[in-house]
């Protein structure tokens, strides 16, 4: 069979080089891009939450495009309409490329945010008020009653579809094959087009493997915690199964 | 500007129809495969524990892997017709991820529904079709559509094997587009195209789960 012949195997680890770049490149826009997706996802998750109709406007018109649009389209519109954009404003003569990281970063980042301010909209939103009220009848002040009730209880609920998240932004940054390259998909492509050979496939998939499997492990672990205390308000999606 | 000329417009339509068949026939498929998975990963045990064993190593190879990587994998080793493969390759990923969300609803349903069903003389498959699978995927359903939208945003990366789907043609497209003007009022339109789509199935289930907890 072609996959156990041992000479495409040679051929293909001989010329995996580019492989190991593209390696350390996803992980870099993953970690860069998780950041990205945490902080502006936070925000918007505020956002939501608050009394002000203006705030939570701006944050649901966002959510709504970013989840209902594809990570394909959005990418594409950066990398060939963003340049546009600026060379008809005038900035700058020819038109600017925009690096393979940032396009990564910006892409994934901006496309995840809106999952992970659905996370944390939802995380807030399952902590009932009485427990603030609670916990300040008790003497704790407002700061205390963060620190030691309301944050524990929404961090049990809303790490585990986090690490979802993150894991699924890692198995995004492969859209990076289709427009700038510079990742772990792109080089693996580009391995199959020179050899002919099935194998840098296989070894980009032991890659991708080897990078999200730990965390595949993380979300396990987290949603074992999380079910344990059953002290927290079951989430609103458990709470819809119960009563339907 | 006539980047929205008929001629274009039918042509991104065309792809358009070819999103469509190839997500609603992944998704039908993946549905019934996933369950298969869920149900093996979860009740076969004893002498059959190898079954569940092979059923977890399938979910946690293509969950811990890009969609895209299966589409390149495929495409290279299947020959055959491009909308065919990619239905293939959207069916072996998209299973692993149903196989999940129907294994949460089947282990929401609680024990007491088995015990009752084979006191009740049902066998294990009389007790899956007509006791819990139903149960299950009632509770699931949210879940469940908000994975259809992922499936029909993700046939956009069909376009890195050129699968005539709508993102692929949309780009055909785009290669005549002439001025900022033009290349924003595609863009424009094919966002607009997903988003309605897309939208349309997650307003469908937040009325779902309207009706479902006023019940």
């Amino acid at each position: 069979m072609d996959l156990f012949d041992a000479s495409r195997w040679a051929t293909t680890l001989a010329g995996m080089g580019d492989l190991w770049g593209g390696f350390l490149f996803t992980i870099e826009v993953s970690l860069a891009g998780l950041a990205v997706a945490l902080v502006t996802g936070t925000l918007l998750g505020v956002m939501s939450s608050t009394e002000n109709r203006a705030l939570r406007v701006i944050s649901r018109v966002y959510v709504e495009f970013f989840q209902n649009t594809p990570l394909v389209v959005q990418v594409f519109l950066f990398y060939s309409g963003v340049p546009q954009i600026f060379r008809a404003l005038g900035h700058t003569g020819t038109p600017v490329r925009v690096a393979p990281f940032v396009l990564g970063v910006v892409g994934v980042g901006l496309y995840h945010a809106a999952y992970v301010s659905e996370v944390i909209r939802t995380g807030i939103e399952a902590v009932p008020k009485g427990q603030m009220e609670g916990a300040q009848s008790q003497g704790f002040s407002r700061v205390q009653a963060y620190r030691y009730i309301i944050l524990p209880q929404t961090f049990k609920i809303i790490l585990p579809p986090l690490a979802n998240q993150a894991l699924n932004l890692i198995k995004n940054t492969s859209v990076l094959a289709l427009v700038a390259g510079g990742d772990l998909m792109y080089n693996a492509d580009n391995l199959v087009s020179d050899s002919g050979f099935l194998q840098g496939y296989v070894l980009c998939c032991v890659m991708y493997f080897v990078i999200c499997f730990p965390l595949a492990l993380l979300i396990k672990w987290l949603e074992r915690r999380s079910k344990q205390t059953p002290k927290a308000k079951p989430t609103p999606a458990a709470g819809v199964a119960k009563e339907a | 500007m006539d980047i929205l000329s008929p001629t274009n417009l039918a042509f991104m339509m065309q792809g358009f129809w070819t999103t469509i068949l190839i997500s609603a026939a992944s998704i039908v498929l993946s549905v019934i495969l996933g369950t298969v998975l869920a149900m093996v990963k979860s009740y076969c045990t004893g002498r059959l524990k190898w079954l569940s064993a092979l059923a977890t190593a399938y979910i946690e190879l293509f969950r811990c892997t890009p969609n895209l990587l299966w589409i390149l994998i495929i495409r290279f080793t299947v020959q055959g017709d491009a909308t065919l493969i990619s239905i293939l390759a959207f069916t072996v990923f998209t299973s692993a991820v149903m196989a999940e969300i129907v294994r949460g609803g089947l282990n929401a349903v609680p024990k007491g529904q088995f015990e009752a069903a084979h006191s009740q003389g049902f066998g294990f498959f009389a007790t899956m079709r007509l006791v819990v699978l139903p149960q299950a995927f009632k509770m699931i359903v949210p879940a469940l559509f908000s994975q259809c939208t992922t499936v029909i945003k993700d046939t956009s990366f069909l376009k890195a094997i050129d699968v005539h789907e709508f993102m692929r043609n949309s780009s055909v497209v785009m290669g005549s587009a002439r001025g900022i003007e033009q290349i924003l009022v595609l863009y424009g339109f094919i966002l607009l195209t997903y988003f309605i789509l897309n939208f349309a199935i997650s307003l469908a289930v937040r009325s779902y789960q309207k009706r479902a907890v006023a019940v």
